[in-house]
């Protein structure tokens, strides 16, 4: 009845809720990503199968959004190290956009080498 | 003034009327230059419904009885500018989230101020026969973070807006570890242990995500969010050293 | 004094964040470095094989993701979703020892 919150509008939660699903995704991928890794112990052809398959454009941005997923769940992370370990300062909200642009020049590295 | 409608600079609230159920009820209320919100229920209690339920008492920033949700954001209404605030010369009154509500605008606070004692939010004082006064350096790293989160008046309104509250029922809340922080870190206080053990429980400062809602909407410009993530690296650092 | 389960479940969330902060970073630069000219997997066992090196790293790895992720999901489940007390507990380790085995089994494959 009190509705949701209108004024969320503001960066330490999108931050948040940026950390919360990266997290989220990071979880559902890993368990995938070690069993595609241990094909290889079917010898190398199981494994060169599976990455063959990846050579496509739709794959190929999946695992873009992979790599951002994994920059972006890391710097946030280490923007929330920094806010509960270091003294405070009131201009970590900067820190935020620095977080972020890092992850996303990661990604854009990924992408302009992976095509 | 006595007929608000037809005004051309009226002002529309939807205000809440009922229990946890209920409904908006819509009024119309002539606006004037530097009309608060608080005026405005005012005008609503007292010329179009007397049934309407709400909290005030100072009317001018001091006490924080008057908070609620004002579209959508938890705001003292006595500090509020009814124009400014407005959407489309609209306003949604609500009473204060993640609270019971008594009666429209009217939340019952004892749970707020249970956790406040769960939280050791009081002093705990020591030697009572002693006759020298305490020493405590204005400018001492534990003083500056104590006075830093000391103004806290228990309004409520960084309860409303955390999201950690709404999850997780079983939460200190935000105004309840901010004390407990300036408690720690009162030298006067006999039992530091003790607060931090009352911190360090399943749903207490370990459970906040530092959103800063909290921050963003406090009236007098606190920071639970720092003080929290005080109690954190104090409580890590009990636990470590064995004393949690 | 159950309260302190959570204390602990906080303390190792954040010093495997820290262990893995290094190890990420390596990680995404490795992978930035072997994406070029495409991915096979002679290039990443001719890398990988028989080092003891990329053994322990991602070794390490394999056990700082597997705390840090199960600690995560056990927190989201618990605040999104009606789920908690000793089911859900139940449920986290079994995900962490399915994450550990599946990550030693890959750490296997390609050392």
């Amino acid at each position: 009845m009190s509705g949701p919150l209108a004024t969320r509008n503001h960066p330490t939660y999108w931050a948040f809720v940026l950390h919360r699903l990266s997290g989220l995704g990071l979880a559902i991928f890993v368990p995938a990503h070690l069993y595609v890794l241990s094909l290889a112990l079917e010898g190398e052809a199981a494994l060169d199968g599976f990455l063959r398959w990846t050579e496509v454009p739709l794959v190929k941005a999946a695992e873009t959004l992979l790599v951002i997923l994994l920059a972006v769940h890391m710097a946030g992370g280490l923007r929330l190290l920094a806010l509960e370990f270091l003294p405070w300062r009131d201009w970590q909200k900067s820190l935020i956009a620095i977080a972020f642009g890092f992850a996303v020049a990661c990604g854009l590295l990924f992408l302009m080498r992976a095509v | 003034m006595e007929d608000a409608s037809g005004a051309a600079d009226a002002l529309t609230f939807e205000v809440w009327r009922g229990g946890e159920d209920g409904h908006y009820a819509t009024y119309t209320v002539p606006h004037q230059e530097k009309q608060t919100v608080l005026d405005a229920v005012t005008y609503i209690q007292r010329r179009l419904d007397p049934g309407l339920s709400y909290r005030f008492a100072c009317r001018i920033g001091m006490c924080g009885s008057c908070a609620m949700m004002v579209n959508g954001a938890p705001r003292w209404t006595c500090r509020t500018n009814a124009a400014r605030i407005a959407k489309d010369r609209k306003i949604r009154l609500a009473p204060l989230r993640n609270l019971p509500v008594i009666k429209d605008l009217v939340t019952d606070m004892t749970v707020f101020f249970e956790k406040w004692q769960k939280a050791s939010g009081t002093f705990v004082p020591s030697d009572p026969g002693a006759t020298e006064f305490a020493s405590v350096p204005p400018e001492s790293k534990e003083r500056k973070a104590a006075s830093a989160g000391i103004e806290c008046i228990g309004c409520g309104v960084c309860y409303a807006a955390c999201d950690v509250v709404k999850w997780n029922p079983d939460y200190l809340g935000p105004a309840q570890l901010n004390r407990a922080w300036t408690l720690v870190n009162d030298v006067r206080d006999a039992d530091r242990k003790g607060h931090l053990a009352a911190v360090a429980v399943d749903a207490g400062c370990h459970a906040c995500h530092s959103h800063q809602n909290c921050t963003t909407y406090c009236p007098k410009g606190l920071n639970p969010t720092e003080s929290i993530a005080g109690l954190k690296r104090a409580t890590m650092s009990a636990a470590l050293k064995g004393d949690l | 004094m159950t309260g302190r389960i959570e204390l602990w479940l906080y303390i190792a969330q954040r010093v495997s964040a820290m262990v893995l902060a290094p190890l990420v970073l390596l990680h995404l630069a490795t992978i930035v470095y072997a994406i070029r000219d495409g991915l096979s997997a002679s290039e990443i066992l001719s890398r990988t094989q028989g080092s003891v090196l990329w053994a322990s790293f991602y070794g390490l790895f394999v056990v700082a993701a597997a705390v840090h992720g199960t600690i995560g999901l056990r927190v989201i489940l618990r605040e999104m979703t009606l789920w908690r007390g000793k089911s859900l507990n139940v449920a986290a380790i079994g995900f962490c020892l399915v994450v550990l085995f599946l990550g030693f089994r890959a750490v296997e494959a390609v050392t």
